[in-house]
């Protein structure tokens, strides 16, 4: 029989699944923290989960709805000041993987949380920055997930908040001291990976049940998708239980505050 | 030394019209009832710095009381924006303030920069970002050792900063646990600091590491019970998600706020 699964959950498990056991995470909240925990819950109990309220290693029973809830802290192995967090644990190089959502994000993967429209007279303000511009380029790679529309994917993002490869995918070219960037975006349609090349992200593994169409209309640039397109695993009845349980409790625990 | 005052008191001698002030918490120990104070006395013109303007910011932009904001982060965690600053920002009301935005990890520089008495912080960020274009705040500088490319950014040397902990002890030596964000840099970096604590107490009761700022570190201590809400203080009391929820719809209509405003920090007095 086949599993019932939603968009969301087929994008959640397939962003949890990129993390690999052992790996030293440092989580963005929100979609991010949904997967980088249901990998924690499932096939990688030893990721290491830092978040940027200074929590080193954490293991939240329900998700976060900010970056600096006590339930991060109160399963933290230890908490440290946001100063020490930034400049020891990320800019000393002690994080193989930065996890980000972002609002917007283009053909080179680079990410806007800034504003849509133009800096002086914006026609939405978002809320900034945050951790995103150096955990982009402080950590050994980059994950990024959201989901999938033309609002989102731009052919070129309004403003480089934080960097993926530049606007000519050129922009870590011969920097120093800089991980690799993004190496995978993983939506609710599909995964995109950079071309080593050119570095424009590619379409290289297609959700179940989604067509090249659904991508194309959802991507605000012409898309371009791998001559090996794979079929992107479905989630296991395993999987969609403890994520569903997870959901489940969180709602459970924040719709009585 | 520190002085205990009432919370009026310490608002009324230190946040003076046209100071630079941070108001620190990293989503934990927000000093709500120090901004409403702050709110109440009809402080105007103020700059204020902060990583992470959340509700308390919204309701001091709202009120009238910000020129400038400095900050790295400006949302309701886990809800969305913030109308009150989007509203400033976008449209002009109650009045147009100035942004000048940072990273996170500039911002926590520029914090323990300004408490070790150094003029910059230096830090590998920014790298392929366009906030520099935005903000002549950053600027790269050569390692004269490596040659390597850093961003520098002014340190942040407040006139005051207000932080909010669980406890004093009655020579003001005061107890930061849990979550403690840059609250302990922000004190250090300013000229004066307000430290509003749950309770006073004779004995600390902390461990050895524990994050303990010094009374003679610190200007005044006023006691705010439940001063942290709706954000939380560790050990005491719990995070009001609800409110977190609920302020979005409070916050997006200008005569909501207003009435908000009234209802909950203009018509309860200083004792709130």
């Amino acid at each position: 029989m086949r599993l019932e699964y939603t968009s969301s959950e087929m994008m959640s498990v397939t962003a949890a699944r990129a993390l690999e056991n052992g790996m030293t995470c440092f989580v963005g909240i929100g979609l991010p923290s949904e997967a980088a925990n249901l990998a924690r819950l499932t096939h990688a109990p030893d990721v290491v989960l830092i978040y940027e309220s200074g929590t080193l290693q954490t293991k939240p029973e329900i998700l976060p709805l900010s970056i600096g809830d006590g339930e991060l802290c109160e399963s933290a192995l230890t908490t440290v000041a946001v100063p020490e967090m930034f400049r020891y644990w990320l800019q000393g190089g002690k994080v193989n993987v930065g996890f980000l959502g972002t609002a917007q994000i283009d053909r080179f993967a680079n990410l806007n949380t800034t504003l849509i429209g133009d800096y002086k007279a914006p026609k939405v303000r978002l809320p900034g920055g945050g951790g995103a511009p150096e955990i982009a380029t402080n950590a050994g790679e980059v994950f990024i997930t959201l989901k999938h529309s033309r609002r989102a994917f731009v052919k070129d993002v309004d403003f480089v908040t934080t960097l993926g490869f530049g606007r000519d995918g050129k922009g870590r070219d011969n920097v120093p001291n800089i991980g690799k960037g993004p190496t995978r975006v993983i939506t609710d349609l599909c995964v995109m990976k950079p071309d080593p090349e050119t570095k424009e992200l590619v379409v290289v593994s297609l959700h179940p049940g989604i067509n090249r169409s659904d991508v194309m209309d959802a991507t605000g640039w012409e898309v371009r998708f791998a001559e090996q397109l794979e079929s992107t695993p479905e989630p296991s009845e395993k999987e969609l239980e403890i994520l569903r349980e997870l959901k489940a409790r969180t709602e459970r625990a924040h719709a009585g505050e | 030394m520190a002085e205990f005052l009432s919370l009026h008191d310490a608002v009324a001698r230190y946040v003076q019209d046209g100071a630079t002030v941070a108001m620190e918490g990293f989503t934990h120990l927000i000093p709500f009832a120090a901004g409403h104070e702050v709110i109440r006395q009809k402080k105007r013109e103020l700059t204020l710095i902060r990583m992470t303007p959340d509700i308390i910011y919204d309701q001091l932009i709202g009120a009238g009381c910000a020129k400038k904001v400095i900050f790295s982060w400006g949302g309701n965690p886990g809800v969305g924006s913030l109308h009150r600053l989007r509203d400033a920002v976008e449209k002009g009301w109650p009045h147009k303030i100035d942004i000048l935005e940072h990273s996170h990890a500039a911002m926590a520089c520029a914090f323990e920069a300004g408490a070790a008495g150094l003029p910059l912080a230096v830090l590998r960020g920014y790298v392929g970002s366009e906030l520099p274009s935005v903000n002549d705040q950053i600027k790269f500088i050569e390692c004269p050792f490596t040659g390597e490319r850093l961003a520098a950014v002014p340190s942040v040397r407040p006139d005051v900063s207000i932080i909010h902990a669980q406890r004093a002890d009655r020579q003001g030596n005061v107890l930061v646990e849990g979550i403690v964000g840059v609250q302990k840099e922000a004190v250090l970096a300013a000229k004066h600091s307000i430290v509003t604590v749950e309770e006073i107490v004779d004995d600390l009761k902390s461990h050895p590491n524990a994050c303990v700022i010094p009374g003679w570190a610190i200007s005044a201590i006023a006691v705010a019970e439940k001063g942290a809400l709706p954000s939380y203080t560790h050990g005491y009391y719990g995070r009001s998600n609800r409110f977190y929820k609920e302020w979005d719809a409070i916050a997006r209509d200008r005569d909501t706020f207003t009435q908000w405003l009234d209802d909950n920090v203009f018509n309860v007095g200083d004792q709130a």
